[in-house]
C-alpha cells in the first residue's frame, strides 16, 4: 500500500494504480477523453493533467499514464492545471468544434473563448480507435499513418483491409464522431454510411460512402462545403 | 500466384530481364523476387528488424510495392497497419517508384538564405515536375530536404551519392546533363557513409587538398606518383568511399605507385600493407584528427580510416 496526498487529503491506495484510477476512486473528477477502461493508457489527449510535487518543483503530468508513487502530492484542480486544462480544451474544440464530447466539455470547464482557427478536422489524434481496434477487436485492421502534420488515421493504402470485420468499435469510442453513426435512423443519419445494418446503408442512394472512420465523413459536412 | 498483376518496374534487378535467376521459366511478371523472401529472412527475429528489411528493400527495389509491404507483414508475423505505419513515417522510405536519379536540394536555413528554393525552382522548371515528384521517363526524382549537414557548402544539390556545392541556377542545367549521362555512380550502403575528407601530409602537415581541380564535386586530393620511371601528379577525390581519380599520366592497373608529398616532397609511407592485396599503404592525416590510409596498387580498393584521435567526428 501506498501513502500519498490527494488534494490535500491523506490517502492509502493499493500499488500500481494510475493516479487517475485514485482520483476517480476518492471521486475528484478528471475529464478525459484518450482513457477508456479496458484500453492501454496512451497520454494523447492531455486533458487529464494533474500536478505533481510541491512549491517551484510541480510539475504536471498526464493522470493516465503516470503511476502513484509514495509520498506523492497531487493536485486536482489548482489554477494552474485548471489554466492547462481549460487551454487544451480550447485547442481541442478549435481542431473539433463539431464534436458535441468536446462541446460539452469545453462548456463545463468553462472555456468561454475561442482564440484559434477552426479546423473542423475529424480526428483529434487519441488513438482511441486504434486501440479499440487492436486490444479489444484483435483485428489492427487501422492505424496511424504518416507523421506531423499529415498523420492521419485508416487503414493502410486507404482501401478495405481485409483485417476489418466492419464492427463499428471504432465509431463507437470516437469522440470526434460519436454522434455520425445514427445506426437505423437513416434520416436522421449523419454518419457515411453504415455496413453494420440491413441492408447495408452504404447500398441506399443516400449513403454512397464508405464507412466514416476511414473516409472524409459527413459529420464533416462542413468541410466539404 | 496464378493471378498475374501488371507490376511492372517493381524490380528494377529482374524485371522482364530475360537473364535474371529469378525469372527461370515464368511466365509473364513476377509478384515478387525470391530475394524479398531472403532479405526478410535475414532480419526476422530481431525487433529492430522491420527498418532494416525495409530499408533493404528500399535500397534494390527503389520503393516499398504494396506487394512487399504485405510480404514482410506477412513473414515477420506484424500486422500490415505497423509496417504500412513505418513506412508512411520515413521520408527515406517511398511508395512510389522512383527515378534513375535521385536529386536531392537542401533547403535547410543555410541554404535557404544562400539562395537553396531559387535552385530548387530551377530544377522544378527544369524537369517540369515539383518536388517529391519523378519525371514521366522515369529519369529524375526531385526531393527536397531539410539539411544534409554541409551547410558552408550550400546551396548544396546531391544527386546518386554526389555533393554539387555552391551551385548557382547557372549550374543546374548542366549538373542534370552531367547526371543523366552518368556520375561514377557512388555505391551507397547504409553503413557505409560517403563523406568529404580533407586530408594532409604526414610529414609536413601541409593539406593535400586541392579546390582547383574538383572530383565528384569535391577539392581534390592532389599528391605526386612515381611509377615506372614516370613522375606526375594524381588527383584522387575527396570523398571517403569513392574511388574516382584523375592523374597525368595512364597508371596501369595492378601496378605498385609511389606516393610523394607535392609541398615537401617527401614520400607518403607508412609502416603498414593492404590486408587485400599486401601492397604497402599510403597514410595522410585527416583534418580534425585520425589517419586514412590507401593502399599503392592501383586498382586495390583496399583502406583504413582510423579516427580514433578524431575531434570532428
Amino acid at each position: 500500500m501506498i501513502n500519498m496526498k490527494l488534494n490535500g487529503l491523506g490517502v492509502t491506495v493499493e500499488e500500481g494504480m494510475t493516479i487517475l484510477e485514485v482520483a476517480n476512486f476518492y471521486g475528484f473528477p478528471i475529464p478525459t477523453l484518450c482513457h477508456m477502461e479496458g484500453l492501454s493508457p496512451y497520454g494523447a489527449c492531455r486533458l487529464c493533467v494533474v500536478e505533481v510535487g510541491d512549491g517551484p518543483r510541480a510539475r504536471l503530468v498526464t493522470s493516465c499514464t503516470s503511476r502513484a508513487e509514495e509520498g506523492m502530492i497531487v493536485r486536482t484542480a489548482s489554477n494552474r492545471v485548471m489554466k492547462a486544462r481549460m487551454m487544451i480544451l480550447e485547442l481541442l474544440l478549435a481542431s473539433c468544434p463539431q464534436s458535441k464530447i468536446i462541446q460539452d466539455l469545453a462548456s463545463k470547464y468553462q472555456v468561454r473563448q475561442q482564440r484559434f482557427r477552426q479546423e473542423h478536422e475529424d480526428c483529434i489524434m487519441c488513438g482511441l480507435c486504434v486501440r479499440m481496434c487492436e486490444e479489444q477487436m484483435m483485428a489492427k485492421a487501422i492505424g496511424f499513418r504518416g507523421r506531423g502534420e499529415k498523420r492521419s488515421l485508416g487503414t493502410p493504402f486507404d482501401i478495405k483491409s481485409e483485417e476489418c470485420r466492419l464492427c463499428g468499435g471504432c465509431i463507437y469510442v470516437c469522440p470526434a464522431c460519436q454522434l455520425r453513426c445514427t445506426y437505423t435512423d437513416p434520416d436522421k443519419a449523419i454518419c457515411g454510411g453504415c455496413a453494420n445494418i440491413h441492408p447495408p446503408c452504404y447500398l441506399k442512394d443516400k449513403f454512397d460512402d464508405m464507412m466514416c472512420y476511414m473516409d472524409p465523413c459527413v459529420a464533416c459536412e462542413i468541410k466539404r462545403d | 500466384m496464378t493471378e498475374v498483376k501488371d507490376i511492372s518496374g517493381l524490380c528494377s534487378t529482374c524485371n522482364f530481364a530475360p537473364n535474371c535467376i529469378y525469372r527461370q521459366g515464368r511466365e509473364g511478371p513476377i509478384q515478387y523476387c525470391e530475394m524479398f523472401a531472403e532479405i526478410i529472412e535475414q532480419h526476422t527475429g530481431a525487433q529492430g528488424g522491420l527498418i532494416a528489411t525495409l530499408e533493404e528493400i528500399q535500397a534494390r527495389y527503389g520503393y516499398l510495392h504494396p506487394e512487399a509491404l504485405k510480404m514482410v507483414a506477412e513473414k515477420s508475423g506484424r500486422s500490415l497497419v505497423d509496417v504500412y505505419g513505418v513506412a508512411t513515417f520515413y521520408r527515406a522510405f517511398s511508395l512510389k517508384p522512383r527515378g534513375k536519379h535521385l536529386v536531392s536540394v537542401c533547403l535547410g536555413t543555410a541554404c535557404h538564405v544562400r539562395g537553396g528554393p531559387a535552385i530548387a525552382q530551377e530544377l522544378e522548371r527544369q524537369l517540369k515536375i515539383s518536388a517529391g515528384q519523378t519525371t514521366p521517363d522515369n529519369e529524375f526524382t526531385l526531393e527536397t530536404v531539410n539539411c544534409l549537414g554541409a551547410c558552408a557548402l550550400g546551396p548544396i544539390i546531391v544527386i546518386d551519392g554526389h555533393y554539387f556545392s555552391k551551385v548557382k541556377t547557372s549550374m543546374v542545367a548542366d549538373i542534370l546533363h552531367r547526371a543523366k549521362t552518368g556520375l561514377d555512380r557512388v555505391e551507397i550502403i547504409t553503413d557505409q557513409r560517403i563523406f568529404p575528407i580533407e586530408v594532409g601530409c604526414a610529414r609536413c602537415n601541409h593539406s593535400l587538398m586541392d579546390p582547383r581541380h574538383p572530383i565528384d564535386g569535391h577539392p581534390s586530393i592532389r599528391v605526386t606518383v612515381a611509377f615506372d620511371q614516370k613522375h606526375g601528379w594524381l588527383a584522387l577525390s575527396g570523398l571517403y568511399g569513392s574511388y574516382n581519380s584523375d592523374s597525368e599520366y595512364d597508371i596501369p592497373s595492378d601496378s605498385e605507385v609511389q606516393f610523394f608529398c607535392p609541398h615537401c616532397h617527401a614520400e607518403l609511407i607508412g609502416g603498414a600493407n593492404c590486408s587485400e592485396c599486401g601492397a604497402p599503404m599510403v597514410p595522410m592525416i585527416v583534418r580534425g584528427g585520425g589517419i586514412v590510409q590507401i593502399c599503392s596498387r592501383r586498382g586495390c580498393k583496399g583502406h583504413m580510416l582510423d579516427l580514433s584521435g578524431a575531434l570532428i567526428f
